[in-house]
Formats: structure tokens, C-alpha cells, sequence
């Protein structure tokens, strides 16, 4: 086949190429530059946009002896993901980056940029299986992104290849030291590429600017503080509250519920953060989904039984056991053990 | 293959690859007081000869530089130290919209940092700067002026004549980035009344690494690099004696052949563009369809983009440039197309082509072989 490699600078993305190259297929490779103004050098584990990102990838393509060139999607990045992130956390939820990135830009943006240009599929370093059309789970369960993969459409998939699905992170490393890739022992990427401090509310609060509103109490409706901006508040967090009128059990609080309108930030005790019913927007999905399955509510989260049923156009989940901290915006992925059957975006929990 | 990026970089002429390859296995520091030592200054010397009598230039002119960049950064950034320290009035700098990014991002380096001010002049849908519009912008708050002599990117020759001389009577140092220039057009540097003038090795049959500032006696300009003092106090560094013996030769080739090479690559060229235009009707030949550099073709394929046409020839074996190279590889739309008045996406969608000394027509009926399937094939792809 004629595959196009999309190479982040990273090892996964490297590890995959080269798998594609020694299969016989005919591998072109492609670095994006997400980024408006990349930075010279990678700043600790953020990123893969940085100059030096680009190099390391251009010195994989070196190292297999295919093609290498960057594509410019910085402004599709950042009207498709930075944009949406911004807007919905300004909007009261909590978006998930790299699921968003996966949906429009890697395998849509770039992937019909490949199949335009006579390319059959592209081919990605994420960890998650595809076979027959089928997603599931990574072997390495530490690793597994097929949640952030379910939200692609079976055409999308279709024209996918993953090829680390059946690989540790360990045997990924340990075959990039056998094939010669420099980059074999690179740290890991986490966090939100385009956040380079790490700081979330910092950046929320340059992209939005102070919006002050009140912390409520759940149960009392008192008012028990100031913030400077609902936008930096998400379902389920404790830390950074700044609350001057302690709890009267003395016990933690927590965000429940964040209304962007009112700016009104409500807290209360821990286990009025448990959900049990979890209204859904209408799903991408390629395979029926049965009326038991279980269901994974955030990237490595953890996985409830649930019994799924139609409701306005999405799925209305009944969790076996609650989840904590649920916050509109992540998105609800069901799972058959380890098949992926479809994705949706969670709207409100109960 | 076809190889139709030499305004990139052309292969070495096999004369400069034998002047260097012979002087890189003799030792010697040509500031050396000894035998070895003169031996290497005798290369040095000789090479400075040669580059003068090819360029119309005193031997004392010629300020050897480590390429195009290195002499367009001395050049600016240079002769604006030297003309401010004379006169503190003097902080403003005119440039053409459409110079390469040596000379641009040096301007706007010494606006953020040294309190420069720079005026732009406008080109005209050509890429063409006009005599009057310069003449316009001066004032006695001005540096220096700084004008190519062709355009790397669409081929478009500068009236440099008439440039230099409406600076020149307005007593303000008149610079030019003649790299693409030089081997192609004729250039004299004494005739042409500038008071200095960039050129690269690469770019003419000789070396990487390795060019000339040409510097008029009377020009003062300020050292950006302190040492040695070996270029007339105006750069130091020892100096590449193999490169230089290779720059000399191969510059004095390229100018001895001008001429011959005008003519020959020029109607290549116009073989290029014709069946280009054939091929792809609604393509855009861009640039002064008459007064470019013999070796240049550049077009907008409207409905594709530059990247997508750049690949799928990649693939078929056919080397040309969105524009000009860039470190990091990423394709933004071109400053001199958007200074022509072409938008975004139409400036996005241009290649260029580009013929040197080893170019054939055999490479242009490679490319006119690819070329419709690759237009068809990238018009396919969504814009972004």
C-alpha cells in the first residue's frame, strides 16, 4: 500500500513507520506543524511541535529512507482545537484536546489530504488495535488510546493503520533501538501540547479574561467566595477553590456543577459528585451497541458496566457502580471487553 | 531526475571542484608569516583578483564572506552602523517589499533592537520596484537602501542602474543582493554606481559556504565580527582558502559564460513556460515575463497548493521549490507574492522552477511528462 506516516518527532509515531516500511509497503512520511510560532526546542515533556520535534522526525525518515515533509495545519489547529477548547470551557465544560485533534485534524484534515494525493491510508503511533474495522484496546493497557480514537467514523478507520496495537510501550522503545532511531528512549508527551507551562488556568484566563462570579454551596445556596473566572473550574476539582468559609463537616468540597451564564461556580461534599445516569449527544459509532456494555468516561479512566438506551438522539447510560466528577464536554466511549463501539459527548450526569 | 531548483543551490562546475579539492590537501594560515602561510595568501589574493576583474570590481573591494546571508547581514546591518555613527539623524531604511530574508529579517532585526525605521517600497504586480517610488521615499533621516538585484522567487530584474544612482544623488549608500544575480545577468559592479553588492558561492558553480561582499573603497561600514581583521578590517575570520579558490574560479567561469548562459537557459525557459502553459491553460506565469533571470520559471496553479504540486513531482523524480527554501520546512504564503497583490490562497498555489548551468531539455520533458497528472491529482486536494 501507499501509506502516509504522520511523524510527531516522538517514538510511537517512528516505531510506526518503520513497522509500515519493513511490511513492503511504500511509506511517505509527514511532520505537522500545529504550532503558530514553534518554539526552537522542546520544553520538558509538552509538545510536538517544536523545531526540534521537526528534526527528530526528519532524522526518522532519514534513518528509513522514505520522503519527509512538514504540512502546515497550524491554522486549522488552532481554529478546530485551541479555538474549541477555549470555547468550551468558556461554555461551561470540559473539552478533550486530543480527541478533538484526532477528529479534525489527523484523520480528517490530514487524512484527506492523503487520500487526495493517492496515498491508500495514513499510518499513526497511537496505541490502540485496528483490525477488520474493528478498534480496541492496546495490549498495553497503560497506554491504551482507543478512547480518544472512538470518536472516529468507520470511513475514517477504514483508511487507518495502527500499527503498535499489539505492542508495550516497552517493545516499542526496544524496537526503536534495533532499527537505529534516535529517537528510542525520547520522553513520553503528556499534558496539553499547546499549553507550554502546563498552566491550564493561566491560559484560559489570557484567552478569556476575568470574569468574576460567586462559589455556591450545593445544599445551603450560600455564597462562600469569589473566582475570577468560571471557565477555570471543572466537574470534580477540589484544589484552588481559595474558600474562606470552611465546610461545616469539615470536609473537603468540591466543583459540582459550573454555569457559565450566572458564572456561578457550586461546590459540595465529595459524594454529591457521584453520577449514576449519564445523558449523552448523539454518537459516532460503527458497531451496535448492545444493551449492556461498559463504558469508559475519561482518558485512562476507569470502566463502569452500564446499561445503554436510546434517548433524543444519544445514549442514556445506567452506570452499574456511580463515577465521580463528571463534567459535561468528556466524552462517553463504550467498550465490549476491549472493542470500541462508539463515542459520544457526555451532556449532563445525575 | 530532473533537477529544476538550481536558484536553490547548482551542482559545483568540475573546475572549482578540482581548485578546491588541489588547495584543501596544502596547509597554511594565509595570515601566516611563513612559507606555507604565504603560499595560502597568494590563493586568497589571487582569488580576490579573479572575483574583481569578474565583477567589475577593485581588488580591494572584494570583503570574502562565508555566503549570501552572512554578506547581506554585514551589508545592512553594517552600513547602518556606520552611516547612524556618522550621523545620528540617520536611523531609517528603505528596502524592497520583496527582498530574501537575509536582507528582510536583518531590517527588521535592527528595527526591534537598534531604533531603525524602515520604509517598504512597493513593487509594482511584476515584483518591480520603480525608480520614482524610491525617489519618493528618501529623506536625509536615511541610512541606506537596499534593493536585489533579481528576485529569487519570480525572476524579476531590478532597475538597478536607476535605482542606485536616484540613492546615490541623494547621498545615501545604495546596497544589492545580486545572488541570483550574478553568473545570469550581466553585473558590473563599478558601472552599476552601488555602493555594495552580495553574492554566493553555491549559486554560481561554487562552493557552499562561501560568497563576497562587494564594498565600494569610499563605503565605510561597521564589523559585525571582531578577531583578526583579515577582510579590511570589515570581517574577521581566517580565511577559507579551498572555498575561495573555488569561489574564484567558479565566478570567473560563470561570468565569462553570462552571455552564453543568458541565451541558452533562456530559451530553455521559454520552451518551459510555453509548454507549461500548454499543458496547464489557466496556469499563472508570474514575474516580468521579459526582464527576469534567464534561469527562472514561477507560476500559480490555481486550486492547488504548492505543497501538494511539490510532493507528487517529488515522487515522480522532479525537484522544484515552493519558493524559496526554508529552515523549517513549513510553507507560509510567500511575502513577494503577497507584495505582487496575489491573496493567500493564490499564494500558496505557486512553484517555481528554476535552470542552471547542467540543466537540458531532456529535464523539461520530464517535468511537462508529470506535471498535467500532478495538477489533475492535486486539485483534488481540499485548501486548507
Amino acid at each position: 500500500m501507499k501509506l502516509l506516516a504522520a511523524l510527531s518527532g516522538g517514538v510511537d509515531s517512528a516505531v510506526a513507520a518503520a513497522l509500515a516500511v519493513d511490511a513492503g509497503h511504500d511509506v511517505t512520511a509527514v511532520h505537522l506543524a500545529l504550532s503558530e510560532a514553534p518554539a526552537a526546542l522542546r520544553s520538558g515533556s509538552r509538545g510536538c511541535c517544536s523545531r526540534e520535534d521537526a528534526r527528530d522526525a526528519a532524522r526518522v525518515a532519514d534513518v528509513l529512507g522514505i520522503p519527509y515533509y512538514v504540512w502546515d495545519l497550524a491554522e486549522r489547529f488552532r481554529e478546530d482545537v485551541i479555538d474549541d477548547f477555549v470555547a468550551e470551557y468558556a461554555a461551561g465544560r470540559t473539552p478533550n484536546p486530543c480527541l478533538r485533534c484526532n477528529e479534525k485534524v489527523k484523520f480528517a484534515a490530514v487524512l484527506d489530504r492523503a487520500l487526495a494525493l493517492g496515498f491508500d491510508a495514513v499510518v499513526t503511533g497511537h496505541h490502540a488495535r485496528l483490525a477488520d474495522g474493528v478498534l480496541s484496546r492496546s495490549v498495553d493497557l497503560a497506554k491504551d488510546q482507543s478512547y480518544v480514537l472512538g470518536v472516529l467514523t468507520a470511513a475514517q478507520l477504514a483508511s487507518t493503520v495502527l500499527p503498535l496495537g499489539s505492542m508495550t510501550k516497552e517493545q516499542v522503545r526496544a524496537f526503536a533501538r534495533s532499527r537505529g532511531l534516535g529517537v528510542a528512549d525520547k520522553a513520553d508527551s503528556h499534558d496539553i501540547c499547546f499549553i507550554a507551562d502546563g498552566d491550564t488556568a493561566g491560559f484560559l484566563r489570557t484567552a478569556l479574561g476575568s470574569q468574576p462570579g460567586p462559589v455556591v454551596d450545593a445544599l445551603t445556596g450560600a455564597v462562600l467566595g469569589t473566582h475570577d473566572g468560571a471557565y477555570g473550574f471543572t466537574v470534580g476539582q477540589r484544589k484552588g477553590l481559595a474558600l474562606t468559609v470552611p465546610a461545616p463537616d469539615g470536609r473537603p468540597r468540591y466543583v459540582l456543577s459550573v454555569e457559565p451564564v450566572s458564572r456561578t461556580v457550586t461546590v459540595g461534599s465529595a459524594s454529591m459528585l457521584d453520577v449514576s445516569t449519564v445523558l449523552t449527544g448523539p454518537p459516532v459509532g460503527w458497531l451496535d451497541v448492545p444493551r449492556s456494555c461498559s463504558v469508559q468516561l475519561r482518558a485512562h479512566g476507569m470502566v463502569h458496566e452500564c446499561v445503554v438506551s436510546a434517548c433524543g438522539g444519544g445514549w442514556s447510560l445506567a452506570l452499574a457502580t456511580p463515577a465521580r466528577g463528571l463534567a459535561p464536554g468528556q466524552a462517553a466511549v463504550l467498550y465490549d471487553g476491549d472493542v470500541v463501539l462508539g463515542s459520544a459527548t457526555v451532556l449532563s450526569a445525575s | 531526475m530532473a533537477y529544476l531548483d538550481h536558484a536553490a543551490s547548482t551542482p559545483m562546475l568540475p573546475e572549482a571542484v578540482m581548485a578546491v579539492t588541489e588547495r584543501l590537501q596544502a596547509v597554511g594560515n594565509a595570515s601566516s608569516l611563513h612559507a606555507s602561510g604565504r603560499r595560502a595568501r597568494r590563493t586568497v589574493e589571487e582569488s580576490r583578483e579573479a572575483v574583481a576583474a569578474a565583477l567589475g570590481a577593485r581588488p580591494s573591494e572584494v570583503v570574502f564572506t562565508a555566503g549570501g546571508t552572512d554578506s547581506d547581514n554585514l551589508a545592512v546591518k553594517g552600513l547602518y552602523w556606520a552611516r547612524r555613527a556618522a550621523d545620528p539623524r540617520r536611523t531609517r531604511i528603505i528596502a524592497s517589499a520583496v527582498e530574501h530574508h537575509a536582507v528582510l529579517d536583518a531590517v527588521l532585526w535592527l528595527v526591534a533592537h537598534e531604533g531603525a525605521q524602515v520604509t517598504w517600497l512597493e513593487v509594482d504586480g511584476v515584483g518591480r520596484v520603480h525608480p520614482e517610488v524610491l525617489a519618493a521615499a528618501l529623506g536625509d533621516d536615511v541610512a541606506l537602501v537596499t534593493v536585489m538585484w533579481a528576485n529569487n522567487e519570480v525572476g524579476t530584474v531590478q532597475p538597478i542602474v536607476a535605482l542606485a544612482e536616484v540613492a546615490h544623488a541623494a547621498g545615501v549608500p545604495f546596497h544589492t543582493d545580486a545572488v541570483q544575480a550574478v553568473g545570469q545577468l550581466p553585473v558590473d559592479f563599478a558601472s552599476s554606481g552601488v555602493a555594495a553588492l552580495s553574492l554566493s558561492g553555491h549559486k554560481l558553480g561554487g562552493p557552499l559556504g562561501v560568497g563576497a561582499l562587494l564594498l565600494g573603497r569610499e563605503v565605510v561600514c561597521t564589523p559585525l565580527l571582531h578577531g583578526g581583521g583579515q577582510e579590511r578590517d570589515v570581517r574577521s575570520g581566517t580565511l577559507d582558502t579551498p572555498a575561495l579558490a573555488g569561489l574564484a574560479v567558479a565566478t570567473a567561469i560563470a561570468c565569462a559564460r553570462q552571455p552564453e548562459t543568458f541565451a541558452r537557459l533562456g530559451a530553455l525557459r521559454d520552451d518551459l513556460v510555453r509548454r507549461v502553459l500548454e499543458a496547464v491553460p489557466d496556469a499563472v506565469y508570474n514575474g516580468d515575463p521579459v526582464d527576469r533571470l534567464p534561469g527562472n520559471a514561477h507560476f500559480s496553479f490555481p486550486g492547488c497548493e504548492g505543497d501538494s504540486l511539490l510532493l507528487l513531482l517529488d515522487a515522480r523524480g522532479v525537484e522544484v521549490s515552493t519558493g524559496s527554501a526554508c529552515s523549517s520546512g513549513v510553507a507560509r504564503p510567500s511575502h513577494v507574492l503577497v507584495a505582487m497583490g496575489q491573496e493567500g490562497e493564490q499564494a500558496r498555489s505557486s512553484l517555481r522552477f528554476s535552470l542552471g548551468h547542467t540543466s537540458s531539455s531532456a529535464d523539461i520533458a520530464e517535468l511537462l511528462e508529470a506535471l498535467p497528472a500532478v495538477v489533475e491529482r492535486a486539485r483534488r486536494v481540499p485548501v486548507r
